[in-house]
């Protein structure tokens, strides 16, 4: 850790605005580009719910929960991560297994720890921060780019909560939190040898995966994809109903509140999953658009940080969270347009439903904590 | 690996970082522009595709079911109408758990183990998906009203009203207008589909089935939004259904309700025509049944009770019911002797109660023949022969008729065909020629047997309405009317368009009809003159009457019985006896009623059928004097 004193830090500028904005450790314009998409998100929202504004006040209120777990993310300086990264690895770890012989199931699907009158949670949430701070842990000891010891190694980090969420089964959560720590690896220097080497390895399995991992309803989904009218009442439904509502939205959209797929309730999961859908419809082509640009300013500048960050923990655990950002949304939006299978991934910081929400926020925080402490 | 890369170096990961951050960044960008270029694709070059398909999601076309036009009586009191009726459907994709579903509706509704199991029979039945299977009908408003409060536990529940229809005067005219019967599958191959989608029950019997088509109506449609459960939202565009055509018949609902009092709970049937029109105003046929039932469904107990009744309550005697018409015939005989100059209105006989044929020793009763051969009416002209009823003149007239002559102007009065215009179920009776016999039973045509068509027996059957249709042609003096239940309708009918009317009897002077006229008069007027003296039927009817009414009794003999069905003694005996019948008019110079009675196994025709007659024409009568007034 004392090594990387050394190195010379981008100097935040002394005085002014900034300086103010850095001794309360947020970034204004990362805060600012997420604003826009949580206002944008709770527009698309205040449609979606259909007049149901109790589902509207408690996503406003999860909102505001989930800025005060940024500023405090925020708040804690990265040593505090690097020292708490293992420990919190562990104890995600034994929640999963909690969750798993204890966990409270819904919709088919064991993911809950629900500790009565208190509250209910998803321990997989707490990995996808969890995971990357820990192979970030792991790496930041080592010499990179990491050898491949240290990689399987990593691998290994990444694979068990990976495997233990994917079993409960949560699919969506178990790409993300891959997703999360692959991004470690990628951002830690990984050999691009073995990067492509992995991949055609990957390929090469996929009949063996499909038949061996792949349980039948995954299976299904996938068919569904390149041919949803095979079974346009039962699993092709939801795709058939979002690109519809997408495509029919053109460029302008049929107008905020005008959707008749979603308000008629031919889109299914309008409010969480399937948000997107309501903007395409909704707000057209040009929504879409404002709301990809938004996206891409947010991993822009959260890259950005992350490179600024001061130290190689900070680096990687702030680049991974902003690259698990941005599989969030690709894996949410590319399923709901039809070019990728139907996973539960919510579109980030705009799909009803709070832990995603907080989890994402805390994790901005400390992409803001990574850059904005400077001497630990 | 060499040493030099093992140690651990800030700077150059910084470096190889910011390297790979921005190696990421550009995949990102080039995954974001997939993302661009998908919703491209999606929003502007399929838009249109996209659009139609919401559009197609959204809007449904929905038949609108026409109401049926109403039936009315000549008054313009209510026939047949429609009124609301709710059911249950349930559409099993909606619900999410159709058990617990049932179980909800059971305990709002307390519904019986039998309603119950039939639900379930009818929810185990094929169904396209997504379609609304109809588990209870007819429900009361308490009903309805549970089910609307109830309505959040009943996900794919949904409350149909639909147009049914109700028959006020329900059993006491369901002969007379006929009934509307569920469609079946058959029915739908014998429509109009599109004009019948939606609508579930067709007119099946009397004027709901011979109008059906003007009834029915023009099926309409609405273009509606709907959200995925199938909930209408909005309605878009509207093509109204036209309502089916009201009709107005010539019944008189008063005088069926008459009708059916005179008849009493005795098995027969009534019919009463406006002579002057042929209009029928009124058709009874006992027992009868109450259509409502066909509307509102009975269980099959009830249905195979009245399917299955030795009573017959379904038949309608009036039109389907084909008796001998015995006696009523004899003035069809004498005015065929008058039209062939086989008799005149001057010659006698000499009735001894009996006769024989030439060279034969079969001997042919008349009614009033005793043991001793002492019976007999004397010297008897056609008059007398008339309103004595005796059989031995027509038995001696019938003999020396030629019996094509005979058959033929018979068939002027209807016999052997159906003379009802839209009536088309009514049977034509038989008028048995000689060609017929052969047909029908390999035999030569005997001189017997013209003798019993002399006196209306034999293989000669009529119904009710073709008396009726004699009544009313003798009423009008040899004008023959086809009988009619239509008196007029909003719009012409087609059903009613090129309708032929019959060509008056032909061969008979004004005075020969006034002559038989007067000796129908006779049979209920003729009185105090001693046994032989009077009129049939003046004992019964012709004491205490206001006005002049001109008629006929008959006694037929019931020619067989259903050897096949086996009956206790007390019923065979029933089934056995004789039927009455009544022919009648008046006012007897300017009739406004012919009427025909038939009474099933009644006995004599005078001492049962007439007081019937009379009890009609006093009814048609009084509230025409009413109406005068």
């Amino acid at each position: 850790m004392s090594s990387d004193f050394q190195r010379q830090l981008p100097s935040y500028s002394v005085g002014g605005a900034a300086s103010w904005y850095t001794r309360v450790h947020v970034d204004p314009i990362l805060l600012l580009l997420i604003t826009g998409v949580v206002l944008f998100g709770l527009v698309v929202l205040s449609s979606a719910v259909d007049g149901n504004d109790a589902l509207f006040d408690a996503q406003v209120r999860r909102i505001g929960a989930a800025y005060a777990a940024l500023i405090i993310a925020a708040q804690l300086p990265p040593a505090i991560y690097l020292r708490w990264a293992p420990v919190l690895y562990f104890l995600g770890l034994i929640l999963l297994i909690l969750v798993l012989l204890v966990g409270v199931k819904v919709k088919g699907s064991q993911r809950w720890i629900d500790i009565p009158g208190l509250f209910r949670f998803q321990p997989s949430e707490l990995m996808k921060i969890a995971v990357p701070m820990a192979v970030a842990w792991y790496l930041q000891q080592r010499v990179l780019p990491p050898s491949l010891k240290h990689t399987l190694f990593s691998l290994l980090i990444i694979g068990v909560p990976a495997f233990l969420i994917g079993i409960e089964p949560d699919l969506g959560t178990s790409i993300l939190v891959i997703g999360a720590g692959v991004s470690v690896l990628l951002l830690a220097g990984l050999s691009w040898r073995w990067i492509f080497g992995a991949l055609t390895l990957v390929a090469a399995a996929a009949p063996l995966i499909w038949q061996f991992v792949l349980k039948d309803y995954q299976q299904q989904r996938i068919l569904t994809l390149f041919d949803p009218q095979s079974d346009p009442l039962g699993a092709g439904w939801n795709i058939i109903q979002s690109t519809t509502a997408i495509g029919s939205g053109g460029v302008f959209g049929k107008g905020l509140y005008q959707g008749s797929q979603s308000y008629l309730d031919f889109l299914p999961e309008a409010r969480t999953d399937f948000i997107v859908a309501v903007v395409g419809e909704e707000l057209g082509f040009v929504g879409i658009a404002f709301l990809l640009t938004l996206y891409l300013l947010i991993i822009a500048r959260g890259l950005f940080l992350a490179s600024q960050a001061g130290s190689t923990f900070g680096r990687l655990v702030a680049g991974a969270l902003v690259l698990t950002f941005f599989i969030y949304l690709f894996v949410n939006i590319a399923m709901v347009s039809g070019i990728l299978p139907v996973v539960g991934v919510p579109l980030p910081l705009v799909s009803y439903g709070g832990t995603s929400a907080i989890t994402l926020m805390a994790g901005f925080g400390i992409i803001m904590s990574m850059r904005t402490h400077k001497a630990w | 690996m060499s040493l030099e890369l093992s140690i651990k170096d800030p700077g150059r990961e910084q470096e190889m970082f910011v390297g790979r951050a921005i190696t990421l960044f550009v995949f990102v960008v080039i995954l974001f522009a997939v993302l661009v270029a998908r919703m491209l694709t999606l929003q502007i070059s399929e838009h249109e595709t996209y659009q139609l398909r919401a559009d197609n999601n959204r809007t449904q076309i929905q038949t609108l079911v026409p109401p049926r036009g109403m039936i009315y009586d000549r008054n313009g009191r209510l026939l047949a109408d429609n009124q609301t009726s709710f059911s249950l459907a349930v559409v099993a994709e909606r619900a999410e758990d159709v058990e617990g579903l049932l179980t909800s509706i059971i305990e709002i509704l307390s519904l019986t183990p039998e309603q119950v199991e039939r639900i379930r029979t009818v929810l185990n039945k094929p169904r396209r998906a997504d379609s609304a299977a109809v588990i209870l009908e007819s429900l009361s408003e308490k009903q309805v009203a549970l089910l609307a409060v109830n309505r959040h536990r009943l996900r794919g529940v949904e409350v149909v009203s639909h147009l049914v229809r109700s028959y006020p005067m329900g059993v006491l005219a369901a002969h007379a207008v006929g009934s509307v019967r569920r469609m079946s599958k058959e029915d739908l191959r014998t429509v109009e589909p599109v004009q019948y989608s939606g609508t579930q029950f067709i007119g099946k019997r009397g004027v709901e089935a011979f109008y059906e088509k003007s009834l029915h109506g023009k099926v309409g449609y609405q273009k509606v939004e709907t959200d995925a459960y199938g909930r209408v939202h909005r309605v878009l565009d509207v093509q109204g259904a036209e309502t089916g055509q009201n009709l107005t018949l010539h019944l008189d609902s008063k005088l069926q309700l008459a009708s059916v009092e005179a008849l009493g709970g005795r098995r027969g049937a009534i019919v009463a025509l406006d002579p002057v029109t042929g209009g029928i105003l009124a058709m009874v046929s006992q027992p009868s049944y109450d259509p409502n039932l066909f509307v509102s469904g009975m269980t099959s107990s009830q249905f195979d009770e009245l399917a299955g009744s030795i009573y017959l309550p379904l038949f309608n005697r009036a039109v389907n019911g084909q008796y001998a018409p015995g006696s009523t015939f004899k003035p069809v005989v004498g005015l065929a002797g008058i039209s062939m100059a086989v008799t005149n209105w001057e010659e006698t006989i000499e009735d001894k109660g009996w006769f024989k044929l030439p060279g034969q020793e079969r001997v042919y009763r008349d009614w009033s023949w005793t043991k001793d051969n002492s019976g007999g009416q004397g010297e008897v002209d056609l008059n007398r022969a008339i309103y004595r009823s005796s059989n031995v003149y027509f038995y001696d007239l019938a003999s020396r008729m030629e019996i094509r002559g005979l058959l033929g102007f018979a068939g002027q009065f209807g016999f052997g065909k159906n003379l009802a215009i839209d009536i088309p179920e009514a049977s034509s009776g038989l008028l048995p020629t000689p060609e017929w016999k052969r047909s029908a039973k390999n035999q030569p045509w005997y001189p017997g047997d013209s003798v019993n068509l002399g006196i209306g027996q034999g293989d000669l059957l009529a119904t009710p309405l073709q008396m009726a249709t004699v009544a009313a042609t003798i009423a009008n003096r040899g004008r023959v009317v086809r009988p009619r239940m239509l008196l007029s309708s909003d719009v012409s009918i087609d059903e009613m368009s090129r309708v032929e009317e019959p060509l008056p009897v032909v061969g008979l002077s004004e005075e020969d009809w006034e002559s038989m006229v007067d000796s129908m008069e006779d049979v209920v007027h003729r009185g105090g003159k001693g046994f032989r003296g009077n009129g049939t039927a003046w004992a019964y009817i012709g004491q205490k009457i206001a006005y002049r009414m001109a008629g006929k009794s008959g006694t037929a003999q019931v020619v067989e019985i259903n050897q096949g069905e086996v009956y206790d003694a007390e019923k065979l005996s029933e089934f056995r006896r004789k039927h009455a019948w009544f022919i009648a008019f008046a006012p007897v110079d300017n009739p406004t009623i012919a009427v025909a009675v038939l009474v099933e196994n009644g006995g004599g025709g005078s001492s049962v059928a007439a007081p019937v007659a009379k009890a009609v024409i006093d009814a048609h009568l009084s509230k025409e004097i009413a109406s005068i007034r």
